[in-house]
């Protein structure tokens, strides 16, 4: 700041490359454009605003394939907002998984009694802090997009307003989430206390090179509690369960891939960029966090009777599985980032594909209780084919996409020596996807193999946009279980050096 | 000459994915269409049979230790995955299984299947089977092996949980759980192995050629690979199944239906005992010789454990179940040799195996399905109410208990004299008293298996059945057992049939431990 003022009075206009954060410009027109449609089209025609939504995520993906075409690496702002391949692969995922997110919510929104416009405005704008999260570079800039993809997900959270478990998982996930923004930010603000700037990059060449005065190292590790909330890691995780069961189920899907994906992009940028020379206190803060959160996740989703509540703590126990190739980041830094950008974007297209049938199922049912699936396999035997796909891909079972994902995690945490601390960490995970394994197959369970309980076999409709987002899921989750296409574009994530 | 082109390049990969291929069809036909899913589903198998017999004819009988018709595509470059595939001895006897039981499974089915019916389902479920089946004899990169190796899985789950018996729901989970924690403690060790051969390939080949020079450099710890192949050994060790991880198979036989018990006995086993032959010896020889002792041990407990086992039990279908240890046991005796001649005998056991033990399965289903129980007090007189089906169970019965002039007995015997001369240093002392031991297993197998046949087929039928008219062998059964009957007996009496494919592979390998000193 006093440096600008030094400069002088004169205003210089700052160079800005307006293709570089295109997508976001794309986005935001189309966020515009939702809130103007909702505002002018009569109430019986508001069918098309999921449509301009979906549209205009789609639209946004165009800039991003411009930028990776071009392949040239661009910083803005003084290096504080970065487009590299890293940012492009996870925009294209958060688009691409909200486009997703869109087809679910399409008729769960249009035939409960919800506020329609708000609700695509709120998740766009919640998407937009997303894809700018995946550029930040700056903890100015990690912290606006944090609490822009954020504050739109709390009141997402509480949109059933009338149901008290969705004011449950609305109030529960707002308190939580500004706890932990206050406790990351008085963590930021020590890190820039110490380091004089805000940019990653600075930290890194100042306090991230092995400057262990123990404020430091407490800045560090409450900046990285901080997202330890927002990726729901044991023992942080308390919110997820009640939110996820009481938020509107494409939220729920919402909150479990992108949200928590977002959570990881954070992560990685500060322990990688900001952090690099500090893994003597982030790899082993990572090690007990993976190991605590995959156990505790898996031990606890075995008790779970409610498929919503399941797919929770399945997905705690996920998060364990990504945080994993962190605790060896001091010795592999390129086989860990490469390892949980390849987990997340197979995550994104197996879990979304799971809470899709969950909606497709509830259709009928109207219950999230994993004994009303009984007997799915004699009336919708698709769908049934589709959920135990979407498990037995959540297990790792090949040639599911999953299996890719836990095989790039153990091969980060053994590679390029075997450490003791990896190879433990790998054998925790082999138990861990054991015990995993016997939740899945239990839901598959009932559906193959357990008698219908009110004996109703009407078959299933699935609407259109339903059947989209399947389709999609499944096509992915197979292609990359059986292609190289999920390590490649792991592969080519690589961040813009420092 | 165009011709073997064609076969060398896409024969292989012909053979494993036109099953899957005709799984794919059967999806999209309507499920109330039976005859179309039963024509689609054999046809699809005999054609990847017709493929596989091109293959064979084709395949250079006089060089069988060099892999042939090779593949080598790129696939997932980042992790240095390869599609590798190829055969050799080793290989062809177990795909020529394969590709025999499946369609006899298949025409078995015909008229059999089991509640809840659901012919779609069910082939759909025996043909992705098949390609996982197939896929593993002839993946010779170690993540695509893993691949085949877990793609079996998922199907063998939902047949034994959808149509067994009153247990399956608890069989079908204790054998997916049980498998697949052995497959993430071998997934490890597939990694462990790669990182410290360098980690260019996962070619099998390769990965041998890299700790073997590792080894000669001295600067591999033995404990490492040690640690590595007990990975390994868990992997394979729980498929086979060796004592004590045995305890899902007598669940899963006895609870599966008829035709998964068939295709669990005759191929999904020898997954296991396949692996340790392919994968783990050749890879990892010096830490094979530490662990040969102990794998002697298990084998040999097996045996003797199976065997009292099956005296113990009281249902035909779980005392089958139990003779399997045994006779896997056999199998990882000669396995634990490290000599050509044990491992000759292993390969050889594991296709007799395949074909009694799948074929006494086929006849406790068929015994099941006439008096609706398998309780073995409950069943008598067999002989005088269904003649035929009683002469084949006694025929297999003597087959499985290693009658010479039948296949069963190449199996065993070689077996139990293999242990004489164990190889690669071995303790000849030790392994002495393991032959012995298992000869007492083959008396107490002679013992388990007469009982059985002379309590089910002598003597007159139980009064609740004798008034019931029992149906002898019907068309389906005979189709789908001749062939198999007739290879117990041509294999039985000509068993170099398979020994001279096998020998040049397991000469190969039995020379990597009988050199493993200089």
């Amino acid at each position: 700041m006093l440096s600008l003022l030094a400069q002088g009075t004169e205003f210089v206009r700052p160079d800005v490359d307006f293709h570089a954060f295109a997508p976001e410009l794309v986005l935001t027109g189309a966020i515009v454009l939702v809130l103007l449609v909702d505002l002018f089209t009569p109430a019986s025609s508001r069918g098309v605003v999921p449509q301009v939504a979906g549209v205009g995520l789609l639209a946004a993906m165009v800039p991003v394939l411009t930028l990776a075409l071009d392949g040239t690496d661009r910083s803005l702002f003084g290096g504080a907002y970065a487009v590299d391949n890293f940012a492009l692969v996870l925009k294209a995922l958060f688009l691409v998984a909200g486009y997703v997110v869109v087809l679910l919510s399409t008729n769960y929104i249009a035939e409960g009694d919800y506020d329609e416009g708000e609700y695509y405005f709120l998740l766009l704008s919640s998407i937009l802090g997303m894809t700018v999260m995946a550029s930040s570079r700056d903890l100015i800039s990690i912290f606006v997009a944090l609490e822009l993809l954020s504050i739109p997900a709390y009141m997402l959270a509480g949109w059933r307003k009338r149901d008290l478990h969705g004011n449950e998982a609305g109030a529960k996930y707002y308190l939580m989430g500004v706890f932990a923004s206050a406790v990351m930010l008085y963590g930021m603000s020590l890190l820039y206390g110490f380091a004089g700037s805000t940019l990653l990059s600075d930290i890194g060449a100042t306090i991230g090179e092995g400057d262990t005065r123990p404020l430091v190292t407490l800045g560090i590790i409450l900046v990285i509690v901080g997202f330890a909330f927002k990726v729901s890691a044991v023992p942080f995780h308390t919110w997820a369960p009640d939110t996820y069961e009481g938020a509107p189920t494409p939220i729920t899907a919402f909150l479990a891939v992108s949200s928590k994906a977002a959570g990881f992009v954070a992560l990685l940028q500060l322990i990688l960029v900001a952090f690099p020379g500090r893994t003597d206190v982030v790899g082993p803060l990572m090690w007990v966090l993976a190991a605590l959160t995959m156990t505790v996740g898996n031990l606890i989703a075995l008790r779970q009777t409610n498929i919503v509540r399941l797919l929770a703590y399945s997905g705690v126990a996920q998060a364990g599985f990504i945080l994993a190739p962190l605790a060896v980041v001091g010795t592999n830094p390129d086989g860990a980032l490469q390892a949980i950008i390849t987990y997340l974007l197979i995550y994104a297209a197996m879990n979304l594909g799971a809470f899709a049938v969950v909606l497709a199922v509830a259709r009928k049912t109207r219950s999230a209780e994993i004994s009303t699936w009984g007997g799915l396999f004699e009336y919708a035997p698709g769908l049934t084919v589709l959920m135990s796909l979407f498990l037995f891909s959540l297990a790792g079972i090949p040639p599911l996409g999953g299996w890719l994902a836990k095989f790039v995690v153990f091969r980060s945490l053994l590679e390029p020596d075997l450490t003791a601390g990896g190879v433990t960490l790998a054998v925790v995970v082999g138990v861990n996807s054991v015990i995993a394994l016997y939740y899945y197959a239990n839901v598959a369970r009932q559906m193959w193999m357990m008698p219908n309980p009110d004996g109703d076999r009407t078959p299933v409709r699935i609407p259109v946009s339903l059947g989209a987002a399947l389709t999609l899921s499944i096509g992915v989750t197979v292609a990359f279980g059986v292609t190289n296409l999920a390590t490649r574009f792991g592969d080519l994530a690589h961040l813009l050096p420092a | 000459m165009e011709n073997n082109d064609f076969l060398t390049d896409w024969g292989i990969s012909l053979m494993v994915f036109l099953p899957l291929a005709g799984a794919l069809i059967m999806m999209l036909l309507p499920k109330a269409e039976e005859a179309a899913h039963k024509v689609v589903a054999v046809g699809a198998s005999l054609a990847s049979a017709a493929v596989g017999i091109a293959l064979l004819a084709d395949f250079d009988y006089d060089n069988a230790e060099k892999l042939q018709f090779v593949v080598d595509r790129s696939w997932i470059d980042v992790i240095s995955s390869r599609y590798l595939v190829g055969i050799d001895g080793l290989s062809v006897p177990l795909i020529a299984l394969t590709l025999l039981i499946t369609p006899l499974v298949i025409i078995y089915s015909w008229n059999h299947f089991p509640a809840p019916h659901n012919p779609k389902a069910f082939l759909i479920l025996i043909l992705v089977l098949h390609t996982g089946m197939l896929g593993t004899f002839v993946a010779q990169d170690l993540i695509l092996f893993f691949v085949f190796f877990e793609v079996v899985l998922l199907p063998m789950y939902f047949m034994i949980g959808v149509w067994g018996g009153e247990q399956r729901q608890y069989a079908a989970i204790k054998f997916f759980l049980y498998t697949l924690f052995g497959s993430a403690l071998m997934i490890v060790s597939f990694l462990a192995v790669f990182f410290v051969t360098g980690g260019d390939s996962f070619s099998m080949v390769e990965l041998a050629r890299g700790v073997a020079e590792r080894n000669a450099a001295g600067d591999l710890a033995m404990s490492t690979q040690v640690l590595i192949f007990g990975g390994m050994f868990m992997g394979f060790g729980i498929k086979v199944p060796m004592f004590p991880f045995h305890t899902w198979l007598p669940d899963a036989h006895t609870q599966a239906p008829t035709q998964g018990s068939v295709i669990l006995a005759a191929v999904l086993l020898k997954l296991g005992t396949y692996g340790f032959i392919r994968v783990a010896l050749p890879i990892l020889p010096e830490a094979a010789v530490e662990w040969a002792p102990y794998i002697g041990l298990l084998a040999v407990i097996g045996i003797i454990y199976g065997a009292l086992g099956c005296l113990a039990q009281t249902d035909m279908k779980r005392l089958i179940a139990f003779s399997s240890v045994a006779h896997m046991g056999f199998v990882m005796l000669g396995i634990a040799t490290l000599t050509d001649f044990g491992l000759n005998a292993a390969v050889f056991g594991m296709v007799a195996h395949g074909l009694i033990t799948g074929m006494l399965f086929f006849v406790a289903g068929s015994i099941k399905e006439r008096f609706h129980t398998l309780e073995i007090k409950r069943l008598g007189g067999l002989l005088l109410q269904a003649p035929k089906l009683g002469w084949i169970l006694g025929f297999t019965t003597m087959a499985s208990l290693g009658l010479p002039g039948l296949a069963g007995f190449w199996g065993e015997f070689p077996a139990i004299l293999s242990a004489y001369n164990p190889g690669a240093d071995l303790s000849e002392e030790l392994f002495r008293v393991y032959m012995v031991v298992a000869a007492i297993g083959t008396v107490l197998a002679a013992g388990y298996l007469l009982w059985l046949f002379q309590r089910t087929a002598f003597g007159t039928p139980n009064d609740e059945f004798a008034d019931e008219h029992i149906h002898d062998v019907h068309g389906s059964e005979w189709l789908a057992w001749l062939p198999m009957l007739l290879l117990v007996l041509v294999l039985g009496v000509y068993p170099d049939l398979i020994f001279q494919v096998t020998d040049p592979a397991m000469d190969a390998l039995g020379h990597t431990f009988a050199t493993l000193g200089d």
